[in-house]
């Protein structure tokens, strides 16, 4: 059982930190550059994708596992995934609306620009070409989502500051952003013998 | 942004590859930019990829366009997108094993490409075929260009050949085809290209948003 959870605990550090999806796998950069001017819309964007990434993560495992397998129409995953992705993210945007306003007001402008970003169906492709468990895939898909997160947050706290500073001409905006992500990715790179999978 | 149909296919093939620069000018569909570009090979075959989807969505759109209604539009996109996606993905699998293996994912998520979406609903509902695939034709060749550029630098400098091909002898700056060297990169072409536009086309456009 310890066992067990060792690898989960593994998996779930793999996917946050060392295979990081913003700064080793290069997902989900629309959204990184969009969403990190702000630590209050950072914050907010992680949370609702942390929690959508695990849901879809989940409910395409079971759809894989126990449709598209026994069918044998595993090549159509990627019609399938996206089908799976938008729609549960459709679903959650009228059951929210209804049932907590509150936190519709709050996260549902951040659930509609998910609905087909990169990183969510990206989670269910590697999934299941890993050929992960229920609970591994869950794991996968928790760790992506708190390493999202977390570079949306160093990135946000960053952007913040850097508006005051006095930037070269012609890399105002977007390319000094990607500098600064660029000097991230190589502290990263320091994670990358943490775990030897 | 709303094109008429009158205007000539340079027009338009030049509009994709330099005024709405997928990555350097509106900074969309980045994940590949970065993630295939450390070597010359990789970076055009994912432009190719592209061009292929981007002109044949195009294409598809642009002949269903008076059959889809306005409502489910969104969903009939996507489903065409995927659809070429898939064909791409499994022609690749087949034709090109090596390449797939390190990008097979970057080339399932063409299908989350904003331009591509961005085209099928700006464009090519609205337009005729023969303009919607010259369209589609301009915006892939654009991409196609972005990446060619990104990895040829990233690739020289960072092992000293292209295309496999050793060039340069020296002891290579082995950051640039880390992850890290990618963002920088990309960085700084993007300054490059800003630069130019101020300096001698002055339309005083900075990046994207």
């Amino acid at each position: 059982m310890s066992g067990e959870f060792t690898k989960l605990f593994e998996l779930f550090i793999a996917a946050s930190l060392i295979n990081n999806f913003v700064f080793t796998r290069f997902l989900g950069l629309c959204i990184f550059f969009g969403v990190s001017k702000k630590m209050e819309t950072a914050i907010g964007m992680s949370i609702t994708f942390t929690a959508v990434m695990m849901i879809s993560a989940s409910l395409s495992w079971l759809i894989f596992t126990y449709v598209m397998v026994p069918l044998d129409i595993t090549f159509l995953k990627i019609i399938v995934f996206i089908g799976v992705v938008a729609g549960f993210v459709q679903a959650s945007d009228t059951i929210m609306r209804k049932t907590a306003p509150g936190l519709y007001y709050k996260l549902g402008i951040y659930l509609a620009l998910i609905s087909t970003n990169c990183i969510i169906l990206a989670v269910p492709l590697i999934n299941a070409g890993e050929h992960y468990s229920f609970i591994q895939s869950i794991a996968f898909g928790f760790g992506s989502g708190i390493g999202f997160a977390l570079a949306l947050v160093i990135m946000a706290s960053i952007r913040e500051k850097l508006e005051l500073a006095d930037v070269p001409g012609p890399f105002k905006g977007l390319p000094i952003a990607f500098i600064i992500t660029g000097l991230i990715a190589l502290a990263f790179t320091g994670f990358s013998g943490l775990i030897t999978l | 942004m709303a094109q008429q149909s009158t205007v000539s296919y340079w027009e338009l093939i030049k509009n994709g590859i330099i005024a709405e620069n997928t990555i350097f000018k509106l900074a969309l569909s980045l994940c590949p930019s970065i993630a295939v570009t450390n070597n010359l090979r990789n970076g055009v075959l994912m432009g190719v990829a592209v061009l292929f989807v981007q002109t044949m969505v195009n294409a598809t759109i642009s002949v269903m366009r008076k059959v889809i209604h306005p409502r489910i539009r969104l969903p009939i996109f996507m489903l065409v997108i995927s659809g070429w996606v898939t064909i791409v993905d499994m022609s690749m699998a087949a034709f090109a094993p090596d390449a797939y293996k390190q990008m097979g994912l970057y080339i399932q998520l063409i299908v989350a490409f904003a331009s591509i979406l961005a085209r099928a609903e700006m464009f090519a509902s609205k337009n005729k075929i023969a303009p919607s695939m010259v369209d589609g034709i301009g915006m892939g060749l654009g991409f196609l260009f972005a990446l060619t550029v990104i990895s040829f630098f990233r690739e020289l400098l960072g092992k000293g050949s292209l295309w496999g091909i050793p060039i340069v002898n020296t002891k290579p700056l082995l950051i640039m085809i880390l992850p890290a060297g990618g963002f920088f990169a990309v960085g700084i072409l993007m300054a490059l290209f800003n630069w130019i536009d101020t300096r001698f086309l002055k339309k005083g456009t900075s990046g994207a948003h």
